[in-house]
């Protein structure tokens, strides 16, 4: 159940020049969410930038309530938000999504994420680990410079895999090499993504190839985030071009079946 | 204190109710209040068959507003029937229903299949910018706005409010196209035609090019708009465009709306409409007023 909340902001942490995490006392809010939800959050009480943020958990503390969120400054609404200060109260709505990363009946997943779609992956790595499953995760970037929260990672997985597209920092290439090899030994029960486009594209025909279950954290330009306005519409897979019909990211997601998406 | 209106027929509590499109059929914003606080609930936009809407990116921010295009996306009246209908009717409100069509049969069939349902009234959409055929198509000229509503006012016994459409030169004269083919009310504004266009990649970021813009930029429009048709017809305004708060509500009433409507203002809060109810009622205090209706048309011009 989605509530309003005004949480106070104890904690901020820049981890690049253009990345930040903050960390939030949201009682409220942590008491429902789930690995794999977003928060809406209003960057100004006043009406410019207009709509809400939405960002991705990164972190739960359910004992203390505690909510950490980590987010690339991109535009204004995120220059004011990494600008706020100590002690202030942002406007959170959340937990939003109808549909979180789900692993109950899986026991080897393979979590792959890049760039800075990582993000939303480390609340489910971290949760499902404590559940007693086998986590392994693949994480690329584009190069040394661009790599963030490795040992973080590192802590809960159980087998840990770093790539940049260039080389210049752990194995050159793509995650998903890396992903594949271990599918083809048979030790990997279910995948959950998120990342930019063209991986998830891949990831999600590589899934689909190999028949194994797949699970693809999806963004899309949003309105609402409760699912009022239609917004973030994404295509429904097997429907015609010229009869498309849509799922909506905040509504029907924002994590999909890989089998049930167009992206 | 009195806040109750009349509104073309249809009792509500208090002159606030939430806009079509920013409100769904309720179920998503019932989480955070409960609806029988609001005057009346109007419904997404609902056609005969299902639409499922055009091509994402669908919305995109602007200075204090945002743009959309939709398309009217909806799953179709027969299905609002069976299970949004029974949820609303839960709620303490009036439910108006936002029709719309692509052609006028479409708009009288389906007006009446509404005409057979426990709803309070029905909003003709005559002025979304988003879709190809219909809508805005019938919405910016008299003759167009005249014929359609007269051939749903023979079917469609409830009260019948007209959504018009900012996209014209002279919004006073569609206005009297509404009230001369008999209809009942008449909301204003829908969105204004807008463009954003990603410098970067040198294309509009909507996948549908142009979209409706809403939000506060487009208030002082709106509240000019409301003021002219208000000179122009006796009939009900229902008054919207970039409302967020009991300020801007009362700027509308002054300007000529008997009732309001809370837009993309539901979306950077879902409170906004409970807020503007207390707003309204706090500026009634504040001046001694006792009738929420002696607010409307005030404005004394210079």
């Amino acid at each position: 159940m989605a509530k309003k909340e005004l949480a106070e902001l104890i904690g901020k942490e820049q981890l690049k020049s253009d990345i930040f995490k903050i960390t939030m006392k949201a009682p409220e809010i942590v008491k429902d969410a789930k690995p794999g939800h977003f928060i809406q959050v209003r960057v100004s009480e006043q009406v410019e930038p207009f709509l809400r943020r939405p960002i991705s958990i990164y972190n739960m503390d359910k004992e203390n309530g505690i909510l950490e969120m980590i987010f690339q400054v991109k535009g204004k609404g995120t220059e004011i938000l990494s600008k706020k200060e100590i002690g202030t109260k942002i406007d959170l709505l959340g937990p939003l999504g109808n549909r979180e990363f789900r692993y109950d009946n899986f026991n080897n997943l393979a979590v792959i994420g890049g760039g800075i779609g990582v993000f939303p992956l480390y609340e489910l790595a971290k949760s499902a680990k404590k559940d007693d499953k086998n986590v392994n995760i693949y994480l690329g970037f584009r190069s040394k410079e661009f790599v963030v929260l490795e040992d973080e990672f590192k802590k809960v997985a159980d087998e840990f895999t770093l790539t940049t597209d260039d080389g210049s920092y752990a194995k050159e290439g793509f995650a998903i090499t890396y992903l594949e090899k271990d599918i083809d030994e048979g030790k990997v029960d279910s995948i959950y993504a998120c990342g930019p486009l063209p991986m998830l594209k891949a990831v999600q025909k590589l899934a689909l190839e190999k028949d194994i279950p797949c699970q693809l954290s999806l963004e899309e330009r949003m309105g609402c985030g409760v699912g009022v306005c239609l917004g973030c519409a994404v295509k429904k897979a097997g429907t015609p071009e010229d009869a498309p019909d849509y799922w909506h990211v905040c509504k029907a997601g924002p994590v999909f079946e890989a089998k049930e998406v167009e992206i | 204190m009195n806040t109750k209106i009349n509104f073309a027929g249809i009792e509500m509590k208090n002159p606030v109710t939430v806009a079509s499109g920013t409100f769904g059929y309720g179920r998503e914003y019932s989480q955070f209040f409960d609806l029988s606080k609001l005057g009346a609930v109007i419904t997404k936009g609902t056609s005969l068959k299902p639409r499922s809407g055009n091509k994402p990116p669908r919305v995109c921010e602007t200075s204090s507003g945002m743009l959309n295009s939709i398309g009217l996306q909806n799953p179709g009246v027969e299905f609002f029937a069976k299970y949004d209908l029974p949820f609303l009717r839960k709620y303490d409100t009036a439910i108006i229903v936002n029709a719309c069509g692509s052609t006028i049969d479409e708009y009288v069939e389906l007006c009446k299949i509404l005409n057979t349902l426990d709803i309070d009234g029905v909003e003709l959409n005559l002025s979304c910018p988003n879709v190809k055929a219909g809508c805005m198509a019938f919405g910016n000229t008299y003759e167009g706005v005249k014929q359609v509503t007269s051939e749903v006012r023979k079917v469609l016994d409830k009260p019948l409010i007209v959504k018009l459409t900012p996209n014209v030169t002279d919004i006073a004269s569609i206005a009297k196209a509404v009230e001369d083919a008999g209809a009942d009310g008449v909301s204003l504004i829908n969105t204004l035609l807008g463009m954003k266009i990603d410098i970067d990649k040198k294309k509009p970021i909507l996948a549908n090019n142009t979209g409706g813009l809403s939000g506060p930029a487009i208030k002082p429009v709106a509240v000019r708009m409301v003021y002219q048709v208000a000179q122009a017809v006796n009939i009900p305004i229902l008054g919207m465009g970039g409302i967020v708060n009991g300020e801007d509500a009362i700027e509308f009433m002054l300007a000529g709306a008997n009732a309001i409507s809370i837009g993309a203002g539901n979306f950077i809060d879902p409170y906004t409409s409970i807020n503007t109810i207390d707003g309204i009622e706090k500026y009634m205090k504040k001046y001694n007023i006792k009738d929420v209706n002696e607010i409307v048309g005030k404005v004394e011009m210079n």
